[in-house]
């Protein structure tokens, strides 16, 4: 999902020797166990600590990486009402990363060292904005499948036992189902329109599709740090159980508007009421995470030109504050 | 040394009536842009009527180590709920 760089293996910071007691660490557990929620001065186990740190780091980042592609879109939305909401997406977007970025310092990391890796490239974000945004229906599908996939994701962290994290997350949840329905609306008024307009919303289904289901993160088989968060309740499901939610409630949704999900695998499972989808690519996976997609060189030149472009901004208020200050003091 | 601007606490009204809650927070260079920035983040949605900031190196907080022992002596003192107190069946209005 926003944070899937964490199911891959990472450096060092994992092979840390726990300073932890043991008899902190039950009391610890016993509290995640009781649904206790856990606050930012509470004692923490380290590896929380860090775990937290990555996972919230990352959703910040991809929140922010994320309005590029739709910002791509932003001065040629077809109509005045189509700009006006795509432009309130991405406002939200913004705040959302910043919500988390806030949740993320309670833990003791700075905003400036999180913002540091992003620039510096070290920090991951998700691989879906690695992908190219290259007709209006794509707005639509990014909308509608990718914010839908955010949105399978994010409800079940609304319950996470760590508080700020938790509670930020139920600021997005409420925020995002406009996110989703826009972009649905924007597909199936695409659907109803004339055959290049269909045709143009099932290439960004064919395009969009893929890359969504890879969203969810690895299989569990191959998903290294999810047993441990599950333990902790940072993560309520798996990777495979959140990405089967999501294609059963989405391939409907597809076949209500005529639009064709490009799997030549996909199938009902009568019994168990469940869909049964083809196999991911995940060669193409993991050539996104470590930054050989279609656009992930680009959204890092993008975000670095932003900052550097934007320090004039930062300094002129500090400038500003610094001078009233000392006016306020004479 | 972070280059960071300094943090700032959100409260918001949300409606008068109501009393002002925690939010989230911001960093700001000053208590003005602090405000600024509090609107923009936390109140697209007319989320809120009233908004307070205050920096968070201002807020002084219990230490969660210390919850049971700063909290004790409220603890023994079930007198203070009227649930402590018997009223014989069939009087009203009490």
């Amino acid at each position: 999902m926003y944070t899937q760089g964490l199911d891959q293996k990472s450096g060092q910071e994992d092979r840390q020797p726990a300073v932890d007691s043991a008899e902190d660490l039950a009391r610890f557990q016993a509290r995640i166990d009781d649904e206790e929620k856990i606050e930012p001065k509470d004692w923490m186990p380290e590896a929380y600590r860090r775990t937290l740190v990555r996972q919230i780091s990352q959703h910040a980042h991809s929140e922010i990486i994320g309005m590029q592609p739709e910002g791509n879109w932003l001065t040629r939305a077809p109509t005045l009402r189509r700009k006006s909401i795509l432009l309130a997406k991405v406002q939200d977007e913004a705040g959302h990363g910043l919500y988390l970025y806030s949740a993320a310092e309670t833990l003791g990391t700075s905003r400036d060292e999180m913002v540091d890796q992003l620039l510096a490239g070290t920090a991951k974000y998700s691989s879906i904005f690695n992908y190219p945004t290259l007709t209006w229906a794509d707005i639509g599908a990014i909308g509608w499948l990718v914010d839908g996939a955010a949105i399978m994701n994010q409800i079940p962290l609304c319950r996470c036992s760590y508080g700020p994290y938790s509670r930020a997350m139920i600021r997005i949840c409420k925020e995002e189902s406009f996110h989703q329905r826009q972009g649905y609306e924007i597909m199936v008024e695409l659907c109803r329109g004339s055959d290049e307009q269909k045709a143009m919303a099932q290439d960004a289904l064919d395009r969009w599709w893929w890359p969504s289901l890879m969203m969810f993160g690895p299989n569990d088989k191959e998903s290294v740090h999810s047993a441990q968060s599950m333990a902790w309740k940072i993560k309520r499901f798996s990777n495979d159980e959140l990405r089967q939610k999501f294609v059963d409630v989405t391939v409907p949704q597809a076949e209500f508007i005529g639009l064709r999900v490009p799997d030549d695998d996909l199938v009902l499972d009568e019994a168990s009421g469940h869909y049964r989808y083809g196999e991911i690519d995940w060669n193409e996976f993991i050539q996104v995470i470590k930054g050989n997609g279609r656009c992930n060189r680009e959204r890092m030149t993008t975000r670095r030109d932003a900052h550097e472009n934007g320090a004039w901004v930062r300094e002129a208020a500090q400038a500003y504050a610094e001078k009233r200050a000392a006016r306020a003091a004479a | 040394m972070s280059k960071d601007w300094p943090l700032y606490e959100v409260f918001i009204r949300a409606k008068s009536g109501l009393s002002h809650r925690h939010a989230g927070s911001v960093h700001a260079p000053d208590d003005e842009m602090a405000l600024n920035h509090a609107r923009d983040v936390y109140t697209r949605r007319n989320e809120g009527v009233s908004i307070w900031v205050v920096r968070s190196s201002n807020i002084i907080a219990s230490d969660p180590e210390e919850t049971s022992a700063f909290f004790e002596p409220a603890k023994d003192k079930i007198y203070r709920h009227p649930t402590f107190y018997e009223i014989p069946e069939g009087v009203e209005n009490i």
